[in-house]
């Protein structure tokens, strides 16, 4: 037991920290939430130390399965309401119940928890702390506006609150950036402008209203209205999070611990694997597959709306534009293409330009891209993964000329239908299901849906004869998993009669 | 290796220069990679008209020096050559140490800076940095690059970077904030050129394009020193130097140039995609962009004088009957100026013709086809990544032979991109004055015998040019950039010295 008091922080003047004795301090949880500013010293037992983490884990998996599956936040709220309640509940100061601490001790011991367990590599760091900024806004919305607001006081975020001098003065400007969200007649907006309350911060506090101008700017200074606050609350609780974790880390190995935790951290941090950690069959063709360059036109009746545009634009146009040959390379390799076979396609396909050109310019990429070239890390962790549904959706919109992306997400709906219809997709009911898909922003949802229409029957054999289980056939999230799958369905009878009925599907 | 000093205006053509310098560089140095599409993107049409036109200037040029019948490799050594003495005798090194030091004694600003050299054999030697002024310049005239990139300025020695046991010791910092306007993203509005090719129709894009980011930097985001540099051929880039900007994170890099971005590749579909009311920034944008599209796109691209690109045009009306009408009256009047085009759509708005239209969706269409054919469009890359490269001021464009120079904001419709100094255009100048003025001068010094050159300054071989105005700008702009680094310094240890308790403004930085 004496070794622990080590480790237990109290609340003397850090100078004097280290002659003092350490004093034993319960915390307390005056609020809700929680910035997890100050690590737990409490005792607690081994059990309820894992417990408590895999409860957590558990909570953060799904709402990380959310964002995968492109949840809307309402719908992610309502999902998420009764594993919450039963995983992690926090009750409202004002609920009156007797578990307000214990609820709260274990939101905060938890975490902590999960912190050891995520910190040590770069990656489980940012993923971490993305998800528990999702839980953080998902508890944030739901609580009590006045708990909030004192729980927001007691954060000292430095903001400034703007003069009414200077909301008067600032009046037109300021009215553009808040009326957007009602439609307000012109007339009212002056009013409404002095009855917000409007903070003034560096712009730098938040990035992401001045990505999406949703803030007026001026001199450095970004004029956030009052509501806006959940977001630089939220900026705040992933920036301190990030920095605790890289203290974390540094300070794992000194972990003053026998036997008995790492395992369980260990075993924590390996359970935390989600949809977009990749493509786990990458590389490995699938079985009596003929994946060769030459092939590939021939294969693309399997590929999925991104992969056929790009395919198609590579035909019609000779090229490609950086990215979209970026994303399609690892596609490629994705589904079993090997590096030799991927330069023989990538030369064939820009028919238009010399060896020279082609060697001096793209043939470094394609290399890199399989991790045959460049740093390292590149090279040991064989190049590049393929890109998952999720990293095409956010990452690098296509611009003019560009092929790359998700059709679902980047083509306006009359472009996207007309692919569709291109692809043999007619049916009526299925074009109107997409575009209410996309509209609503479920990209893969509509991805799924082309593939289900694409493949009803096939689909329908699969379940019927039990050659696939229900688990093999659900949300596609990633292209390459699209591919393999259409690829199996569409090969059902040459794969049963070679191989008498044992189809393997991994992952 | 050829001495500074011999190499002197009509005698190049008789040193049988030695092979390019890069092989040994290859064997002294690590650092040789090959060019990698991902870190500095360089264009295909770049490097081959750079290549096909080299035979051209050099052989069409009267040029002494190719009196001789002249190979490839002949060319490539007198471009090497010619390179030489730019390098020796105009580029302003000093002003460039200068500009990325910002002061007068080297710092880490400048000996943790990440330059990297384009060799004639296509190596890129990333990672080079140096800890002063004349190491830099002797090395470049060593390695003979034909392009010289900038990077940021990491937490240490780029040249030691292998030596880190961690990536984390190893990171970049700062560098200028930086933006990237290429004319070929105009390619579907603009009618006059296409690729690689400009001309003053339609750099006037590029111009309003920096009145805009210009506009926007200075009053929303509050930087002041922000150089803009042509690129040599068909584009533009922006260093924002302000100590917060080079400081600016990636994912502030990544908000600002969002910010900016407003017309997107939606594929075929509509580019513009904008709230209304419109942003601040967006109102005051097209104010600015207004008198732009009226006078250098309806005039003088006339965008929409084709059927197809008038139907495109028409796609964009909100109303049905509306669109119509104006199909119809075009119909009529095959090769109708996109000017009066514009006008019929106010005009038959007016008329009946359109019950259903909504005044305020007309507007709207308007503003975003205003915005279509007039907002800046950036190479969002550039920008978004604090260890982009980006081709250093005042290189020699391989492809064009022009300068990087420059351009001074107060007279950005001064600027003339197809009359900048060129390599070979400074080398005749330069002749041309050691001849005439030289002459007079070193008459005059014979005269006095000897007294000459003591009260006058000898001038620089710059000053001599027509690259005198460029480098003068540079030359202004970094003093105020050192002044105002110094100042910001000398703040700082004011209010240390003040004993009152550290204030939050003095710690901004």
């Amino acid at each position: 037991m004496n070794r622990i008091d080590v480790k237990r922080r109290n609340v003397l003047d850090h100078r004097k920290k280290q002659f003092a004795d350490p004093l034993y301090k319960e915390a307390q949880y005056p609020h809700r939430l929680n910035f997890y500013a100050t690590p737990p010293t409490a005792d607690i037992t081994l059990e309820q130390f894992e417990q408590w983490a895999i409860d957590r884990l558990r909570v953060l998996a799904e709402l990380e399965a959310c964002s995968f599956r492109n949840k809307t936040p309402a719908e992610t709220a309502a999902h998420m309401k009764p594993l919450l309640d039963k995983y992690l509940p926090l009750d409202a100061s004002s609920s009156a119940s007797q578990l307000l601490h214990a609820q709260r001790q274990k939101d905060h011991y938890s975490h902590f928890i999960l912190r050891l367990a995520f910190a040590s590599t770069e990656d489980l760091r940012r993923r971490f702390a993305r998800v528990e900024t999702m839980l953080f806004r998902l508890r944030f919305q739901t609580d009590d506006s006045r708990e909030r607001a004192a729980f927001v006081r007691t954060l000292n975020l430095d903001w400034e609150a703007v003069s009414d001098e200077e909301k008067r003065e600032l009046a037109p400007q300021l009215a553009s950036t808040i009326t957007f969200s009602g439609g307000h007649g012109g007339g009212k907006r002056a009013p409404q402008v002095l009855d917000e309350d409007w903070l003034k911060v560096d712009w730098m506090r938040v990035p992401d209203l001045v990505e999406s101008r949703r803030v007026y700017v001026r001199a450095g200074m970004a004029y956030v209205p009052g509501r806006e606050q959940q977001s630089m609350v939220l900026n705040a609780f992933t920036k301190r999070l990030e920095e605790a974790l890289e203290l974390t880390a540094r300070a794992l190995p000194r972990l003053d611990e026998d036997d008995r935790l790492t395992p369980i951290l260990n075993h924590l941090s390996k359970n935390f694997i989600a949809p977009d950690a990749g493509y786990s069959g990458s590389g490995a063709p699938i079985e009596g597959a003929e994946i060769t360059a030459r092939n590939i036109d021939n294969l693309s009746q399997h590929f999925p709306m991104c992969m056929t545009h790009l395919h198609r634009s590579l035909r019609r146009d000779a090229h490609l534009k950086h990215y979209g040959r970026l994303q399609y390379t690892l596609f490629l390799k994705g589904i079993g293409l090997s590096l030799e076979e991927c330069l023989v396609f990538w030369r064939s396909a820009f028919s238009r330009i010399t060896d020279d050109t082609f060697n001096k310019e793209y043939r470094y990429n394609v290399r890199h891209t399989y991790g045959d070239v460049g740093g390292d890390a590149n090279r040991r962790s064989g190049g590049y993964s393929p890109y998952s549904c999720q990293k095409i959706l956010t990452e690098h919109a296509p611009g003019p000329g560009e092929a790359h992306g998700c059709p679902y997400r980047h083509f306006s709906p009359e472009n996207l239908a007309t692919m569709l219809r291109a692809c043999g997709v007619t049916d009526r009911a299925v074009l109107e299901g997409v575009a209410e898909d996309t509209k609503s922003q479920k990209y893969h949802m509509a991805c799924n849906r082309v593939f289900e229409h694409l493949h009803k029957s096939e689909i329908k054999r699969a379940k019927d004869e039990g050659i696939m289980t229900a688990a093999q056939l659900e949300t596609i999230v990633h292209p390459n998993e699209y591919f393999k799958r259409s690829y199996l369905l569409k090969n059902m009878d040459g794969k049963l009669h070679k191989e008498k009925g044992d189809v393997k599907m991994e992952g | 290796m050829v001495e500074a000093g011999e190499v002197r205006g009509l005698e190049v053509s008789k040193q049988t220069p030695e092979p390019p310098t890069a092989q040994t560089a290859k064997d002294e140095d690590m650092c040789v990679e090959i060019k990698q599409e991902s870190k500095a993107e360089i264009k295909l049409e770049d490097l081959f008209a750079g290549i096909d036109s080299d035979d051209d200037e050099f052989s069409t040029s009267g040029n002494p020096l190719n009196s001789k019948e002249h190979r490839d490799d002949d060319a490539q050594n007198t471009s090497i050559e010619l390179l030489r003495i730019y390098y020796q005798r105009f580029f302003p090194w000093r002003y460039m140490f200068q500009w990325l030091n910002h002061s007068p004694v080297p710092t880490k600003d400048f000996k943790h800076r990440e330059f990297s050299l384009w060799l004639h054999n296509d190596a890129v030697m990333r990672y080079q940095s140096y800890t002063t002024s004349d190491l830099f310049r002797k090395d470049v005239l060593r390695l003979m690059p034909r392009r010289i990139e900038i990077g940021p300025v990491y937490t240490a020695d780029p040249r030691d970077r292998k030596t880190f046991r961690t990536a984390s010791a190893f990171q970049p910092m700062a560098k200028e904030l930086c933006f990237d306007i290429d004319l070929t993203d105009y390619d579907d509005i603009r009618t006059c050129c296409d690729k690689a090719n400009i001309c003053h129709k339609c750099w006037r894009f590029t111009t309003m394009a920096i009145k805009v980011i210009d506009t926007a930097l200075r009053e929303d985001f509050g930087y002041n020193h922000i150089l803009w540099v042509y690129s040599g051929r068909r584009g533009v880039h922006a260093w924002v130097c302000d100590k917060r900007a080079r400081a600016l994170k990636d994912n502030h890099r990544k908000a600002i140039t969002a910010y900016f971005e407003v017309v997107t590749g939606k594929q075929g579909g509509k580019r513009v995609n904008i709230r209304r009311p419109l942003h601040p920034h967006l109102s005051r944008s097209i104010d600015i962009l207004k008198d732009h599209f009226q006078r250098d796109v309806l005039e003088t691209q006339d965008p929409w004088k084709t059927s197809e690109k008038a139907d495109y045009l028409l796609q964009q009306i909100p109303d049905l009957k509306l669109r119509e009408a104006l199909r119809k009256k075009w119909e009529s009047f095959p090769g109708r100026t996109s000017a009066l085009k514009w006008a019929d759509i106010d005009a038959l708005a007016q008329t009946d013709a359109s019950a259903t239209l909504d005044p305020k969706d007309l507007l709207d269409a308007k503003q975003d086809i205003v915005i279509e054919h007039t907002y800046p469009r950036l190479d969002t890359a550039v920008s978004q990544k604090l260890n982009h490269l980006l081709k250093s001021p005042f290189v020699i464009h391989p492809g064009t032979g022009r300068v990087c120079v420059p351009i001074d904001r107060n007279n950005l419709d001064g600027f003339d991109p197809l009359n900048v100094p060129t390599l070979q255009g400074l080398i005749r100048e330069i002749e041309a004055w050691t001849e005439a003025d030289g002459a007079a001068a070193a008459m005059a010094a014979v005269e006095v015998s000897g007294s000459s050159g003591q009260d006058v300054k000898p001038l620089q071989d710059w000053e001599k040019t027509s690259l005198k105005p460029y480098i003068e700008y540079f030359r202004s702009f970094v003093t105020t950039l050192m002044k105002a680094e110094r100042e910001a310094v000398l703040k700082r240890e004011r209010d240390e010295d003040d004993e009152v308790p550290v204030k939050v403004e003095s710690l901004d930085f």
